[in-house]
């Protein structure tokens, strides 16, 4: 198939670069890691010029929101990159995860209050709970009939906010926030100032990386690709699918939710208005843009969706046009994402191709995703 | 007239029975609408202000959803530091304006950018209650002092804050004060109540009921951006009220009196504020000339100066909020010409400022609500909404 | 209101309630209303469902197709000399010709929209053999980029309502008027939704279509042009949505917005999954099923659930018909 030449003429640069970091010892991959890492703590404090949303949007509050959607786009991808389970609902989570933190935290509520890093694991729970509860009914549906199931449940979250008992629009105030004052007696985390809450939200990315990345090449991660490619053949060669793909959902739901309870405790505010089909398909284009199924790329997909509109606020009324025109001309341009997926499927994976072949792993540098005809579907 | 003078820290059962206002007797007859007052306060003031280096705000929606809104106040503001600048040379004030969308999140990051700008000594804005309860705390602890010139929430006053101003009676005022209109003066014993599922909505359908008690025979809701009522029409046609309360904005409150026209409810459509623009009637078609507004707003008719620079500016008549929006400013831009170059200063300024605007008198208590609350009712003559009578 | 009973679960709950007098009592009256909204969703279920069954692409623009034939439609009204305000007083003669060259209008401006996101947005993604997935984010930045376009153009603003036709009763069944924009309305969806089911079920072209629907490579062996056949495909659902779009300013002359098109958009598809995608008569079956229940519900349980009461209908019947109401047809069922 033409697959082939697109993939494989195109980003030939980004290959040997891939191939390169590939055939690193796990050292010298730390050695870059570590500095990176520190740069990308550091960013909200460095405020470098050209990166800066200021004057029109606080920057570390933007870092925030692009950390923010790199969450969720980790969880999004856990279900559609991962998986290949389409889920246009993801919001349905993300709004219960904020929620959660509102109801058990806002002095609007009539709940017992909790402590918001009690409230934080507490979100993870409940929308997990939500993920099970969704999943076990609606996935024995198929692509795209998932699709629009779960765009049905995301709007029905969305609704059922407006309902008095979750206050709708005049929402809960005073969402709580973790403790901690500074030296001038305002709050470490509050909502004027985004780097806390920043780096507390990057720990957590790194965290639910380190955990993800395990699943993956672990037993469910290859059942996951296993269901992903065809769920049929999966199904017969013995792989539990459905139990699986409920993993899926849960997991990224948990996440989705963790990111929502972040949100609610940044803008210490959560009512109905941010929960809508728009911003699901937001989260849905971080991934795909990205690189469905890529992690790496997926951090990267989300940070454009949620970086660029703030960045340029100065083309205020164009700027979801140029918005949707980016989306249409990279995916002509390149459909797999701006990184294709890679899959390392086996654990301890870099032992074993050094012991096997002799040289390092060839991970397979594109997603069976993007390889598949257009019918495909999963159906 | 305004023997309104309610106390204002929850002031809704001291509206509905302090009013003796001189409308009573005017059933739906013409009231005459304030004249500019002679003493209102002027941007232009005596042009030899002198200042360097002040700013003011208007952080609000500006391409967000309820734009017309939000844009009505800009150009209100706008009109103001033009009219201030062209007269007062050694004076140039800079307007700055900051886009919150309308909504809490966006607002949460824009805010702080206001608050650190030290040129900005005072903000009109924020127009909507919800982006204001998610931004008030930021701007107290800054101490930087707005004037919002359109949210309604009455909770907003009660969280200490010492920087927040309203520019016009809360729905604690409004509500009672349309619940009179519709029992006196259009003699209604029936009122359907249908509120839209915004806070404004909902919180102004809440204070309507409250005042109307019984009278209030039913209530229905429908969501923001619905275009077919039929279910909450066919409701409402077998309740067979004499007048509906709609408590919501122009965008659907359009097509649901026009689907109530063309289903023969006869009963008379009264709607508040966010209804009360020329918008309604254009789209309410057929069912306009049955509508009646109530409004926390002086009417603007007389108000020839502002209205023609408004048009000039914006290339549109005022809409609802521009004279609020422009009154607000000018109270900054006094402030200003006075010699004030620091926030604390504006705040004081604000805090004990006492003077007549084009709308109203300005005139804080302690939780920064008017002391003073005029609300007119207003209907569709001749295509135009025009004036009706004072009703608290 | 004396008769009114209305049930409420429990004590000092005030957000859900059962009221079954409402439903009885406006029973008739949300199935009329019900039926004459279900035929535009039905007539724009229509477009979703060919190209699905055509591409397997949920078609996310084509609510913005839908949109642009509303404006097509209202400023056909505008350049025949009307302005916003009162209805005007038309001659029957003098109505049926505007309404006839706004349905033009509409129907022109919305098909061509639709070939012309084909060709610009999907056919290069096809020649590159885009997965599905990719397919979904093009329709998704496309449609992006049309209400941009039309909210740039025209303001956040809806525009101002022009009126040609004031719905009249025209005769009444179970106490319940029946207007002649209701009339109007659902005889040329069933006259429409008959012409192109017959259009795709008996001609040559429509068999092509059935052919790439049911196996786009063995069609193109055995001769089929595919390109043309998906041009034809959205052409059809783009003078379809078109024809709704008329429809539906006369039902709602405040319509004309650029965002009012998402959710109509979203309850037309909800519709079609609802039928069974692919299936012409699903669409139709569908759609007067979500218009009808929509209202019921709303009059039983109050307007915070009439959306809802859709969304809730769509899970449960794809629980138990996993394919839809009459399942998945076009070509045939591909699982």
């Amino acid at each position: 198939m033409s697959t082939q030449e697109t993939t494989t003429g195109g980003p030939s640069r980004l290959q040997q670069w891939r191939d390169r970091w590939n055939g690193m010892s796990r050292f010298q991959q730390w050695a870059f890691l570590v500095p990176l890492v520190l740069l990308i703590y550091a960013l909200p404090v460095l405020n470098p010029p050209i990166l800066s949303t200021e004057p029109g949007y606080t920057f570390s509050i933007a870092m925030f929101e692009v950390a923010r959607y790199a969450l969720v786009a980790i969880g999004l991808n856990v279900v559609v990159g991962q998986a290949g389970l389409l889920d246009l609902g993801y919001i349905g989570f993300f709004a219960i995860g904020a929620y959660v933190a509102a109801l058990f935290t806002s002095p609007d509520s009539e709940l017992a209050k909790l402590p918001y890093l009690v409230v934080l694991p507490l979100a993870v729970l409940v929308t997990m709970v939500f993920g099970v509860l969704l999943g076990s009914p609606t996935l024995r549906l198929r692509g795209d009939y998932l699709a629009i199931v779960t765009l049905g449940f995301g709007e029905i979250v969305r609704l059922l906010a407006d309902l008095s008992p979750l206050r709708g629009n005049a929402g809960f105030q005073g969402v709580g926030q973790p403790p901690g004052t500074r030296a001038d007696g305002q709050d470490v985390f509050n909502t004027s100032d985004g780097t806390p809450w920043y780096w507390l939200t990057v720990t957590l990315i790194i965290v639910v990386l380190m955990l993800v990345g395990n699943l993956e090449r672990s037993r469910v991660g290859r059942a996951w690709v296993a269901i992903r490619e065809d769920e049929d053949a999966a199904e017969i060669m013995g792989v539990p699918t459905f139990r699986f793909k409920l993993w899926a959902f849960a997991i990224g739901a948990a996440i989705g939710g963790l990111s929502g309870a972040l949100y609610a405790g940044q803008i210490g505010f959560v009512n109905n208005q941010r929960f809508d089909v728009v911003t699901s398909v937001l989260f849905l284009a971080a991934v795909v843009l990205g690189g469905s199924g890529n992690k790496v790329g997926v951090l990267l997909g989300a940070t454009v969706i949620a970086y660029v509109p703030l960045r340029f606020q100065s083309l205020y009324e164009y700027r979801y046009l140029i918005f949707g025109l980016a989306l249409i001309i990279l995916m002509i341009f390149r459909p797999q994402g701006l990184l294709g997926a890679r899959q390392r499927l086996l654990a301890y994976g870099r032992e074993a191709y050094r012991r096997l072949i002799g040289r390092p792993e060839q991970v397979s540098s594109d997603s069976a995703l993007a390889a598949e005809p257009v019918k495909g579907a999963g159906s | 007239m305004l023997a309104a003078a309610t106390s204002l820290v929850l002031g809704a059962c001291a509206a509905r029975t302090d009013t003796a206002s001189g409308g009573d007797t005017a059933g739906t007859g013409n009231a005459s609408a304030p004249d500019k007052p002679a003493d209102a306060a002027d941007p232009r003031g005596d042009g030899t202000a002198k200042c360097s280096g002040a700013a003011i705000a208007y952080a609000g929606t500006i391409n967000g959803a309820n734009a017309a809104l939000g844009l009505n106040i800009l150009y209100g503001v706008q009109l103001a530091v033009n009219q201030h600048n062209e007269a007062n040379k050694d004076c140039q004030v800079e307007l700055k304006q900051f886009d919150t969308e309308g909504t809490p999140d966006r607002a949460t990051g824009v805010v702080p950018q206001v608050v650190n700008d030290s040129a900005i000594l005072g903000v009109v804005g924020l127009p909507f209650s919800g982006e204001s309860k998610a931004t008030g705390d930021v701007f107290n602890q800054a101490g930087l002092v707005t004037i919002t010139p359109s949210a309604t929430n009455p909770e907003l006053t009660t969280h200490g804050w010492k920087t927040f101003f309203r520019a016009l009676g809360n729905d604690a005022v409004q509500g009672p004060a349309a619940a009179k209109f519709l029992t006196d003066n259009l003699k209604a014993t029936k009122v359907c109540v249908i509120k839209d599922d915004s806070e404004y909505g909902t919180g102004l359908a809440n204070a309507v009921v409250q005042a109307l008690g019984d009278k209030a025979s039913c209530q229905e809701s429908v969501k923001t951006k619905q275009t077919d009522f039929a279910a909450v029409v066919g409701k409402v046609q077998s309740e067979n009220p004499d007048a509906i309360f709609y408590a919501g904005y122009y965008q659907e409150a359009a097509p649901f009196a026009q689907q109530l026209f063309d289903k023969g409810v006869q009963a008379k459509f009264v709607a508040p504020d966010g209804v009360k623009d020329e918008e309604f009637v254009k789209g309410a078609g057929d069912a306009a000339p049955n509508s009646f507004f109530t409004c926390p707003c002086v009417p603007a008719d007389a108000f020839t100066d502002f209205t023609n620079g408004y048009k000039q500016l914006a290339n549109r008549e005022p809409g609802t909020y521009s004279p609020e929006g422009y009154d607000a400013a000018t109270i900054l831009l006094k402030g200003i010409d006075k010699g004030i170059t620091d926030r604390a200063g504006m705040l004081d300024f604000v805090r004990n400022y006492d003077g007549q605007g084009l709308t109203k008198r300005f005139k804080w208590d302690a939780n920064g609500e008017l002391t003073q609350t005029p609300v007119w009712s207003y209907k569709v003559d001749g295509g135009k909404i025009v004036k009706n009578v004072e009703i608290g | 209101m004396n008769h009114q009973v209305v049930t409420y679960l429990a004590e000092g709950v005030d957000w859900i309630r059962f009221d079954v007098d409402a439903l009885l009592g406006q029973f008739w009256n949300n199935t009329i209303e019900g039926l004459s909204q279900g035929s535009i969703y039905a007539l724009v279920a229509l477009g979703y469902t060919l190209v699905y069954g055509v591409l397997r692409l949920i078609n996310f623009a084509h609510s913005e197709v839908f949109v642009f034939g509303v404006f097509a439609a209202y400023f056909t009204f505008y350049g025949l000399g009307f302005r916003p305000g009162p209805t005007v007083t038309l001659g029957i003669g003098e109505l049926i010709l505007f309404l006839l060259l706004a349905l033009i209008a509409a129907m022109a401006v919305s098909g061509a929209t639709a070939v012309v996101l084909e060709r610009v947005a999907y056919r290069p993604l096809r020649r590159r053999n885009a997965p599905s997935l990719v397919f979904l984010i093009t329709a998704i930045g496309a449609s992006f980029v049309m209400q941009q376009v039309l909210f740039i153009w025209r303001g956040g603003n809806a525009e101002q309502a022009i009126r040609l036709l004031r719905p009249e009763p025209v005769f009444t069944v179970f106490n319940t008027a029946v207007t002649n924009i209701q009339i109007i309305t659902v005889l040329a969806a069933l006259v429409l939704l008959v012409v192109a089911d017959t259009f795709i079920n008996r001609t040559r072209l429509g068999r092509g279509i059935r052919a790439v629907a049911q196996d786009p490579d063995t069609a193109t062996l055995m001769g089929v042009n595919k390109e043309r056949v998906i041009m034809i495909t959205f052409l059809v659902g783009g003078l379809l949505a078109g024809a709704a779009a008329l429809f539906y300013l006369m039902k709602i002359p405040q319509g004309a917005s650029y965002q009012g098109g998402f959710l109509l958009g979203i309850k037309a598809f909800t519709a079609a999954v609802l039928g069974g995608i692919g299936n012409l008569r699903g669409a139709l079956l569908g759609g007067l099923l979500l218009g009808v229940v929509e209202n019921y519900g709303q009059s039983l349980f109050g307007g915070d659930w009439r959306d809802i009461v859709a969304f809730v209908l769509l899970i449960v019947i794809l629980m138990f018909r996993p394919t839809g109401i009459l399942g998945e047809s076009l070509g045939k069922a591909r699982v």
